[in-house]
């Protein structure tokens, strides 16, 4: 059993007058993420993330398509006993102290008081706020109140967790502080569906990834299969010794040359005509220093996909 | 209904939090001031215009709060967006609109309760008898205000704060003019002025029928039948725009 199943997910908006045309936000989503799995959820602003995760969690009510939350449809409440949810830029009762405050959510998610008693403290100190426990949190800085948002997501200890933008505001420090909280609730066994902008971070801890472009799903898998799958790997060559006319004869097999000295760099487009080339360049009496093969990067499908819808 | 519970303890904390209960302070200097005041007037004119005074700021200062902070108590959540993290726990639309309610109706509660307390104390330290009536009438104030607060609550699922305000208010005084609506209405040589006044006196609650606050301060009881009904008819149109509030609540985006 998959721990989210999206299928054909649509938002669209009526306008007020009937002579003014709908607005269709997002349009046939579909998706699943596995249990245990970090999925990133990438796209620019704008691109319908927050839109998909506010249907998740019932804020919004999809015009078409359905979603299933641990084998449960997203429309029974209950589940959200079983999901921790961070909403993008979270405010909170400001009124509160950091303690009372994840005691309220703690009630709320239905958990006994004792429970509550022992989570809370853990809590803290897992998101490193034991210090400022009373304190209201309209005394808490962007950051610490991303990190209390954190810890009222996981405060009943959810099996899926749904982050909107996690790392959103947050400085170069506490944004790795997220990512290893991200990382240790897989190795906990959790499932982590979380959304961002910033390709470095799906990099660096997703399993599994889905970029969103103008509320249309334009690609998703595991980020290996998708570089293979959508990026031409190149190959750069450099050699030392070959110059001039001897050049030439490979110029027509490279995408790109430079040339400094008697050093020289030229980047093949894939590995067909790698043997040609180095065979070429060998004949001509030059030295090989490396042949260096590159993979593509999330970063250029993310920019060629999401550059391909606007 | 654990749910429920936890958002009316919160609501309380809240609207504690938010510094409503010093309105008991104003209320206290009202009625040590008009006291002293009035203590030159002779004894029957002094215990009805105390009585009077202390009904009519109880009811004023708990109505001013159920619309007010009433109103706050849905659009404040969507606003600020502290609905989000609260709807995605196991807790219905409902259980969040009835739990709201029940918070600031409990604090309206402890408010006019402590209110009372005081003006029975003013008018004991006056040397004034103390009606039954005016238990009568502090009673149909507290029906009064939940009714208020459940119309306040209803506008506030559909429109902006402000909106749902004057639209309160407009309901306020209407409701305590629908026998004078229907006396126009049937005098009106207009249709269409006949048809939208008859419209508003049968929409509009009758809060007249929960105001007994003339006689109560002069010391004449209302017959406990008449009581009842009026504690009934407050109640049921209270729960009835409740229900209308939850069933909008239900259908909106966040």
């Amino acid at each position: 059993m998959d721990a989210i199943v999206v299928d054909g997910l649509t938002k669209t908006y009526k306008p007020m007058w009937p002579w003014l045309k709908e607005t269709t936000v997002l349009s046939d989503v579909s998706l699943s993420v596995g249990q245990g799995e970090v999925f990133g959820f990438l796209g620019h602003n704008g691109a319908g993330k927050t839109t998909t995760m506010k249907m998740l969690m019932g804020l919004l009510r999809p015009t078409r398509g359905s979603i299933e939350l641990l084998g449960v449809s997203a429309d029974n409440v209950a589940v959200h006993a079983r999901i921790g949810y961070l909403p993008e830029a979270p405010y909170f009762y400001d009124y509160l102290t950091a303690e009372e405050f994840l005691r309220f959510y703690g009630r709320l998610a239905g958990l006994p008081c004792e429970t509550v008693h022992q989570r809370v403290p853990q809590l803290l100190d897992r998101v490193g706020l034991t210090e400022a426990r009373d304190r209201q949190l309209r005394k808490f800085s962007k950051g610490m109140l991303q990190r209390i948002g954190l810890a009222q997501a996981l405060i009943h200890d959810p099996e899926l967790i749904i982050l909107d933008e996690p790392m959103s505001g947050l400085d170069p420090i506490g944004r790795k502080e997220v990512r290893d909280l991200i990382l240790s609730l897989r190795d906990q066994g959790k499932t982590v569906f979380f959304s961002t902008h910033i390709v470095s971070d799906v990099e660096m801890i997703c399993d599994r990834v889905g970029i969103l472009a103008k509320g249309k799903m334009v690609t998703s898998g595991r980020i290996e299969d998708l570089v293979n799958e959508h990026v031409a790997q190149s190959v750069e060559v450099v050699c030392d010794g070959v110059v001039g006319d001897k050049l030439a004869e490979v110029k027509s097999k490279a995408i790109r040359i430079l040339q400094r000295g008697e050093r020289c760099l030229m980047i093949l487009p894939g590995q067909d005509h790698l043997e040609e080339v180095l065979s070429t360049l060998r004949h001509a009496g030059g030295k090989l220093v490396s042949v260096i093969p590159h993979k593509g990067s999330l970063e250029e499908i993310f920019l060629e996909q999401t550059n391909r819808r606007a | 209904m654990r749910s429920l519970v936890v958002v009316a303890g919160n609501t309380f904390k809240e609207t504690v939090r938010d510094k409503i209960l010093y309105n008991l302070v104003f209320f206290a200097i009202l009625l040590i001031g008009a006291s002293l005041l009035l203590g030159t007037l002779t004894m029957g004119e002094q215990s009805r215009i105390i009585n009077d005074l202390g009904l009519a700021a109880i009811n004023l200062v708990a109505v001013i709060i159920a619309i007010f902070v009433g109103i706050g108590l849905v659009t404040k959540e969507i606003d600020r967006r502290t609905i989000y993290t609260i709807l995605a726990r196991p807790i219905t639309r409902v259980q969040f609109i009835l739990g709201k309610y029940l918070g600031l109706a409990f604090i309206i509660a402890v408010n006019i309760a402590i209110m009372f307390t005081m003006f029975l104390g003013t008018v004991w330290v006056s040397g004034n008898v103390i009606y039954g009536s005016l238990f009568q009438a502090v009673e149909l104030i507290l029906v009064e205000t939940l009714l208020v607060m459940a119309i306040a609550m209803f506008f506030s699922t559909f429109s902006s704060s402000t909106l749902s305000a004057t639209m309160t208010i407009g309901v306020y005084v209407i409701g305590h003019l629908t026998s004078d609506l229907k006396a126009i209405a049937e005098k009106s040589h207009s249709q269409l002025t006949e048809a939208v006044l008859t419209a508003l006196y049968y929409v509009c609650p009758n809060l007249e029928l929960l105001n007994i606050k003339g006689q109560a301060a002069s010391g004449v009881l209302v017959e406990m039948g008449y009581q009842l009904t009026a504690t009934a008819y407050g109640v049921l149109y209270a729960g009835l725009l409740l229900t209308g509030a939850c069933l909008i609540f239900q259908r909106r985006d966040f």
